[in-house]
């Protein structure tokens, strides 16, 4: 009988026990009852239960008051009719005691029946009025540990319709319902306002300011990321024409965001860095590049990470950027091709501000801010925030000097060829559907000509309209073109496994 | 124009003294003040209100068991070495016998360890018993006051009654010799034998360094709603159930193992003490004694400890108003255990964490090398001295005697 280690040390086995106490006191009778109780085990072994039990229920009579307390509720455990203390040889002095036992008062030694109550489920009532606690605990909570004074949030997304829109900027918006903070959204739409994005947004009960960008976003990722810096300026205009007030965090939608986050950011004066991990993440389905991506994974750090880095005082002496090494060979440079997307060196997801480094004037503006005016103008190229400043060394590391990252940067786009899921409707339907090549429709014939699909896609550029969903065939033909051979072998490829 | 200009000050004045008030009351919505039925005693300085001697016995009753087995410093019976070593350097010890309140003889009966760290209390009586032979015959004090004046450290499950079957326990009753005299235990139930009045109810020795490291910042969201971690059947002396905890334990497995709002298992995770941080309620049912190192580590964690155990005294309970801090729940009503803590309004559960937060509290559940003031020790030291002065039965007059020296069980009668 051994006992199980744990915060609570069982008991020690009885037989340990007694056999040392009753030795000490009475020899000759303790041999006739350990007689007796060897002979009963041995009787209770064949038989199958311990018939002493039924001796003692036959031979003494009942006068437990348990039962009375029990009746009114199922007992899981029948307890014996003659509640016996349990297990040591009586002595014979002693006639065995019916509870309760000497002491007064209502709580009994001895065996207790294990009250179940009929239907042990949970009373969805009582989980509701639970969680209410909960709520009302960690308000209470937040009020005395949390930010005191916490201003306000600003979150700036550039977004546009796409197959997994709806994915990502549903999962970003549960994340900014959840911010205990009053919070105003901005999304920034490529291509205009379109309903697809106005159906989603419309899903919470946030501060949504839906601006339009009225130029559709480019294919390529290069061009994506300067693209999509642009689009936020446009939002941190509207911010500075507005004059609205509070922290802003650049949350692009596809991006993981911590609730952490929001609290940490309240600690920034005029900007701030994070460390941002980057889940540059690789869809290519053959194994070869599994395991050359696993050997690297080994040499280097496990996850990559952008953001500030200190000195041991705190201070910030340089930037962590991404190492792009080990993904020389393989990086995505369309939207929707299947290999690694990678992040820019410095991305604007790991900075926020205080919206008033933005505004024209504001009392206690810093003046190693450049005037927001004068960035982006007569064509230069905004890479990260740290080009909104003059002199980058006075940004402060958030996040224990960027120790902790708060939020994980990730672009994951269909791919170029992906079916649409099943239930998605095209209307009006498009004038050119070109079946994919990666998923053969059944009654498609099996290889299309290139020269016929590359004259094709030059009428389609000229009707195309501007639907999103035409877009892909464009898309689609265009990459066709630029990516004959590699689509090619992988056809080749296909065709032969399927053979199989 | 006066009168405007009167009535104006004075709604001045009365918004000041608003801003005032509620600043304080902001200041008293953060921590309250814990006073017991003896009062607002937590905080006491017992330096000055007693004197203690330490008697000097062989090493063979304490440095020499302690030698044999080192590990009887860290398990939840150590607070009797750490009083002993607190009172030998505290202020209130006196070298002088004749002008000590209180008599301590310092014999470590719980460090008679098993192989698996659990305490054999089987030479416990014979160990106490010689122990006061020695002193009753070395110094004159135990004989005129017959031990009344005494007091000794017993935190083993059943206090003096020194078995840790219960049964078995009830039957020996407190060792006769001790009949007298006042102990400091970890047990306590009302109406039971191993109970005597006038003893002080100390908590479990949890080792403080250990929880400080395991502390988390508190603006970590309570998400957790009930949590425990722990037995429920004791499969080795008790497969059947029912005898362990009275069946309390297995009832709450039974009705709640199925709950979402019940984070119970009998896991031992390494994030045993962050999870307690994270937690609302924090059940602490008896087990094979009704006390148990959860309350002192609920206390510590602010988790509301839900007390399971018919008629327990919890420790220091004149000092510390449990009933205002931690929720009592009968063992019949553990299938309704859910219905309880649910239908507990909010601003009985935020005055029960305020009070938690309260860090005298926290302090007075811990026994910290060094000692520190407001901790356990302390506490024990405040309730001897508010048990002074002796009243007029504890001087025995010449010629008395009230102890039997040959009461109990033979086997106790043995010399150790």
């Amino acid at each position: 009988m051994k006992q199980s280690a744990g915060q609570h040390p069982n008991r020690r086995p009885y037989s340990a026990a007694v056999p040392e106490e009753a030795a000490a006191l009475r020899p000759p009778s303790f041999l006739f009852w350990s007689a007796v109780h060897v002979l009963c085990c041995l009787v209770s072994a064949a038989l199958g239960f311990r018939f002493s039990r039924l001796l003692f229920l036959l031979l003494f009579s009942p006068a437990s008051h348990h039962h009375n307390h029990h009746h009114h509720v199922h007992l899981l455990r029948q307890p014996p009719a003659a509640v016996i203390p349990f297990p040591p040889p009586p002595r014979p002095d002693l006639p065995p005691p019916p509870p309760p036992p000497t002491v007064a008062g209502r709580v009994g030694v001895g065996r207790h029946g294990i009250r179940v109550r009929p239907w042990p489920r949970p009373d969805p009532a009582e989980v509701a009025r639970a969680h209410e606690i909960l709520v009302r605990l960690q308000q209470e909570q937040r009020l005395r540990y949390g930010v005191k004074d916490p201003r306000p949030v600003i979150v700036v997304t550039p977004t546009y319709a796409r197959t997994f829109q709806a994915l990502h900027l549903t999962g970003l918006l549960h994340s900014l319902m959840l911010v205990p903070y009053p919070l105003t959204w901005l999304v920034v739409e490529a291509g205009g306002v379109s309903n697809e994005t106005a159906a989603l947004l419309a899903h919470s009960s946030l501060p949504v300011v839906h601006l339009p960008f009225h130029e559709d976003m480019p294919v390529l990722w290069n061009d994506r990321h300067r693209f999509e810096a642009r689009m936020r300026l446009r939002a941190l205009r509207v911010i500075r024409e507005r004059r609205l007030d509070g922290i802003v965090v650049f949350a692009d939608d596809s991006n993981v965001h911590t609730m952490e986050l929001f609290d940490e950011i309240q600690k920034v004066q005029w900007m701030g860095a994070l460390s941002v991990g980057i889940l540059a993440h690789s869809a290519a389905p053959d194994a070869t590049a599994k395991r050359q991506q696993r050997a690297s994974e080994q040499e280097t750090s496990p996850l990559p990470i952008q953001g500030p880095a200190c000195n041991s005082s705190g201070q910030l002496i340089g930037w962590h950027t991404f190492n792009y090494l080990p993904y020389a060979k393989k990086a995505a440079t369309f939207v929707g091709d299947g290999v690694t997307v990678l992040p820019t060196k410095l991305e604007w997801a790991g900075f926020v501000l205080n919206s008033r480094l933005l505004w024209k004037e504001a009392e206690g503006k810093p003046n190693w801010a450049r005037d927001l005016d004068e960035v982006g103008i007569s064509g230069e190229e905004i890479e990260s925030p740290l080009d909104l400043l003059k002199d980058a060394s006075f940004v402060e590391p958030l996040g224990n000097c960027g120790k902790k990252v708060l939020l994980w940067w990730l672009r994951a786009e269909a791919r170029y060829d992906s079916k649409f899921p099943s239930r998605w409707v095209i209307d009006p339907p498009l004038e050119i559907v070109v079946p994919a090549k990666r998923t053969p429709w059944p009654d498609a014939p099996p290889d299309l000509p290139y020269q016929r699909i590359a004259n094709e896609g030059g009428h389609v550029e000229k009707h195309v309209s501007k639907k999103v969903r035409s877009y892909r065939s464009k898309r689609s033909s265009r990459n066709k073109k630029k990516h004959e051979t590699h689509v090619d072998t992988q056809v080749s490829e296909m065709s032969s496994a399927q053979e199989k | 124009m006066g009168s405007g200009t009167w009535i104006l000050a004075l709604l001045v004045l009365q918004s000041v003294f608003d801003g005032i008030y509620g600043l304080e009351q902001e200041v008293n919505r953060r921590t309250e003040r814990i006073s017991g039925s003896a009062g607002d005693v937590l905080e006491d300085d017992p330096v000055g209100r007693l004197k203690v001697f330490v008697y000097e016995l062989p090493s063979k009753y304490n440095k020499k068991i302690l030698h044999k087995d080192p590990r009887c410093l860290n398990h939840m019976f150590a607070a009797e070495i750490y009083m002993h070593r607190f009172l030998l350097s505290s202020p209130v010890r006196t070298l002088n016998p004749e002008e000590a309140d209180w008599f301590y003889a310092p014999v470590y009966t719980t460090c008679d360890l098993t192989p698996s760290g659990l305490p054999l209390p089987f030479k416990s009586p014979r160990m106490m018993r010689s122990a006061i032979e020695l002193i009753s015959t070395n110094w004159p004090y135990w004989n005129r006051t017959e031990g009344a004046d005494h007091f000794f450290v017993v935190p083993h499950d059943f206090g003096a009654c020194f078995h840790y079957q219960e049964e078995t326990a009830i039957e020996r009753g407190i060792l006769h010799l001790l009949k007298r005299a006042t102990l400091v235990q970890t047990f306590g139930q009302r109406n039971h034998v191993c109970l005597k009045d006038g003893s002080i109810t100390i908590p479990p020795y949890a080792p403080p360094q250990k929880m400080q490291t395991h502390l988390i910042p508190p603006d970590t969201p309570r998400s957790i709603f009930v949590y425990f971690r722990g037995l429920f059947y004791d499969v080795g002396n008790d497969p059947e159930g029912g005898y362990y905890a009275r069946g309390a334990r297995a009832s709450v497995w039974e009705n709640f193992k199925n709950n979402p709002l019940f984070d119970i298992s009998t896991d031992h995770p390494t994030t045993y003490y962050e999870d307690m941080q994270r937690a609302v309620f924090c059940l602490c049912p008896l087990g094979w004694a009704p006390w148990s190192p959860r309350l002192v580590e609920a206390v510590v964690f602010g988790c509301i400890p839900v007390v399971i155990a018919d008629d327990i005294v919890l420790p220091f309970a004149d000092a510390i108003p449990w009933e205002e801090i931690g929720v009592f729940v009968a063992e019949e009503d553990v299938p309704k255990l859910d219905t309880i803590l649910t239908s507990i309004p909010i601003e009985v559960i935020l005055r029960k964490q305020r009070l938690l937060a309260n860090p005298s509290m926290k302090q007075a559940m811990l026994f910290p090398q060094p000692a520190q003031p407001g901790d356990a020790f302390h506490q024990i030291l405040n309730g001897l001295a508010r048990k002074l002065p002796h009243d007029e039965g504890v001087f025995l007059k010449p010629g008395q005697k009230i102890l039997n020296w040959t009461a109990g069980p033979v086997g106790d009668l043995k010399p150790w």
